[in-house]
C-alpha cells in the first residue's frame, strides 16, 4: 500500500499536496481506490465553488459502490481534473497522479491539522 | 463463523478478495471485477457456486408434489435431463425462492436453490410434503455433499470438453436448459450470465481436481461481483433484491414462469388470481452520467416506483437497472430516477440488455 511521505491525508482517505503557489491538489489514496475496486464514474465540483472543510464536493463510484469525496480544508475550488472523468480507471492505476480537484485554501495553516503519512498509515491499520 | 465451499483454498490461492455472502466466505473478485466480466463475455470464466444447494426429490409422488409446490409446471418436462425455471410461492403469492428443477424420471428430480434461502426452502418443502397423505410419497434429500462450478462464455463448452475427457460425447447434444449425466458429474447447459456454457454438479471431493483441470484450459476464475453485473446485463433476477417473500412473480417479470393451466392447483395460485398485478418489473437505461443502484426512487407519469438492482454495465459502458414501476409505464418511456439527490433521466427498456455477447439495447452516448 503506497502512502507517499510528501502528502497530507484525511481519515476519509483523501490525499492533499501543497503546491509551490500555495494551492492544494486533492485526490484519493491508494487504500481508497483498492477498497472501492474498479472505478467507473467520477463527478467533480464546479470551478469557483466555495467549500467548507468536510463538505461533500465530489463523487467517486466503482462498480460496487459510491463514495463521497470531501473538501479536506475550507477554500475555493479553482480547478477540476476532467481527464479523470473521461478515464475513471486512471484513479485505480495511478491514485497519486490522477488528482481530482484543486483548492485555494481560506487558511493555509489548516493543513497542519491533517494527518501525515505515518498517522494515515496508522489510521488505516486500525 | 461463515461456511466455506470445498473450493475455498483455490480461491485463496488465486488471490481472491473474500466476502461474506449469505453466510458463506465467497470470492467477490480475484483482482478486477471489470476484467472478469469482460473475460466471460469474450472467452470463458468459471464460478464457484457450491454455496447453492441441490435438493433431490424422489419417489412415486415426486411429480404430483412438485406440481403443487412450484408455480411452473414440471409436467412440461418429459425428456430426461430437461430443466425448468420456476418460483416457489407462499400461499399469499410471495416468492420463497426461484430455482431450476431438472427432470430425470417422474419419480426422480433435482432442484437447485439459492444459498441464502436453502435451509428455509428445505423446511418449507418438508412441511408441504407432510401435509399430503402418506407424506406425499416423496423423499426430500438436500445434497450438501455436492459442489457446483459454472463455466460460462463463448468458449466455455469447448474448454470444459478439453478439461474433462469424454464429456463432449456426453453433452454435445444438449440444448439450452438440459442436463446430461457424465459419470458422477451432472453437466447442465444452464447459467446466469446470458452466455453459453455449463453448470457442473458433482461430488464435493472432486471439486479441487475439476477446478484445476478447468484452470489448466485457461478458464479464469470469476467472482460474485462480475456474476452480478453479468446477470444484470442478461436480465436475470436476483432473489433478495429483485424479488422476495413480499412480492409475487407477476410483479417481478416472471409471469412467463407461472403456469395457470386449467385444473392446476399450485401453492399461491389463488392469491395471484385474486390480486391482479399493479406493478411490473422493467429495465432502465440511464441517459445521463451516473450510476444506478438498488432502492433508488423512480418517478413516472403513472406514479412512483423503485429500482431493485442497478449497476454500471461493463459491456455497454452505461448504467442500467431493473425497476418496479406502475403497470401503465411502457417501453420507450422516459422516467426520472433519484440518483443521490439528483433527478436523472432514464429510458424504460426490456429487461434483457446483453445476450451471447450481443448488446440488445444501445446506450445513447
Amino acid at each position: 500500500m503506497s502512502i507517499p511521505t510528501n502528502l497530507r491525508y484525511t481519515e476519509s482517505h483523501e490525499w492533499l499536496r501543497k503546491e509551490p503557489d500555495n494551492t492544494l491538489t486533492i485526490g484519493i489514496t491508494d487504500h481508497a481506490q483498492e477498497a472501492l475496486g474498479d472505478i467507473v464514474f467520477i463527478e467533480l465540483p464546479e470551478i469557483g465553488r466555495i467549500a467548507k472543510a468536510g463538505e461533500e464536493v465530489a463523487v467517486v463510484e466503482s462498480v460496487k459502490a459510491a463514495s463521497d469525496i470531501y473538501a479536506p480544508v475550507a477554500g475555493e475550488i479553482i480547478e477540476a481534473n476532467t481527464a479523470v472523468v473521461d478515464a475513471p480507471d486512471s484513479v485505480n492505476s495511478d491514485p497519486y497522479g490522477a488528482w481530482l480537484f484543486k483548492i485555494k485554501p481560506a487558511n493555509l495553516d489548516d493543513i497542519d491539522a491533517l494527518l501525515d503519512a505515518a498517522a494515515y498509515a496508522k489510521a488505516i491499520d486500525d | 463463523m461463515a461456511k466455506q465451499t470445498p473450493l475455498y483454498p483455490a480461491h485463496l490461492a488465486a488471490g481472491a478478495k473474500i466476502v461474506d455472502f449469505a453466510g458463506w466466505d465467497m470470492p467477490i473478485h480475484y483482482g478486477s471485477q471489470l476484467e472478469e466480466h469482460k473475460q466471460v463475455r469474450a472467452d470463458a470464466g468459471m464460478f464457484d457456486v457450491s454455496h447453492m444447494l441441490p435438493i433431490d426429490i424422489s419417489g412415486a409422488g415426486a411429480q404430483a408434489f412438485l406440481q403443487k409446490l412450484l408455480a411452473n409446471n414440471v409436467a412440461k418436462l418429459t425428456e430426461p435431463g430437461k430443466a425448468l425455471y420456476s418460483c416457489m410461492l407462499k400461499e399469499d403469492g410471495g416468492i420463497l425462492d426461484d430455482l431450476i428443477v431438472y427432470f430425470f424420471a417422474a419419480d426422480d428430480y433435482r432442484i437447485v436453490v439459492n444459498a441464502g434461502t436453502a435451509d428455509k426452502d428445505v423446511a418449507w418443502m418438508r412441511e408441504q410434503a407432510s401435509k399430503l397423505p402418506g407424506g406425499g410419497n416423496v423423499t426430500i434429500n438436500p445434497r450438501r455433499d455436492l459442489a457446483i462450478i459454472a463455466v460460462q462464455g463463448p468458449n466455455a463448452q469447448a474448454k470444459v470438453w478439453a478439461a474433462l475427457p469424454g464429456s463432449e460425447e456426453a453433452s454435445k447434444h444438449l440444448k439450452y436448459f438440459q442436463a446430461a449425466r457424465f459419470g458422477e458429474v451432472m453437466i447442465c447447459s444452464t447459467g446466469y450470465t446470458g452466455e453459453a456454457g455449463f453448470e457442473l454438479i458433482f461430488p464435493a471431493g472432486r471439486a479441487l481436481e475439476i477446478w484445476n483441470a478447468l484452470a489448466a484450459q485457461s478458464i479464469a476464475p470469476i467472482g460474485l461481483g462480475a456474476r452480478d453485473t453479468l446477470r444484470l446485463e442478461a436480465g436475470m433476477n436476483l432473489y433478495g433484491l429483485d424479488m422476495d417473500e413480499h412480492i409475487g412473480p407477476l410483479e417481478s417479470g416472471l409471469t412467463w414462469t407461472v403456469d395457470f393451466s386449467a385444473g392446476r392447483d399450485f401453492i399461491g395460485r389463488a392469491a395471484l388470481e385474486a390480486h391482479p398485478p399493479t406493478r411490473q418489473l422493467v429495465g432502465l437505461l440511464l441517459e445521463e452520467r451516473g450510476v444506478l443502484r438498488s432502492h433508488m426512487p423512480v418517478f413516472t407519469a403513472h406514479g412512483a416506483g423503485e429500482t431493485t438492482s442497478g449497476s454500471f454495465a461493463p459491456s455497454m459502458n452505461a448504467s442500467i437497472a431493473f425497476a418496479r414501476v406502475p403497470v401503465g409505464v411502457a417501453l420507450g418511456d422516459t422516467v426520472e430516477v433519484d440518483v443521490r439527490g439528483k433527478r436523472l433521466k432514464a429510458k424504460v427498456t426490456k429487461i434483457s440488455f446483453v445476450r451471447k455477447g450481443k448488446i440488445l439495447i444501445q446506450a445513447a452516448n
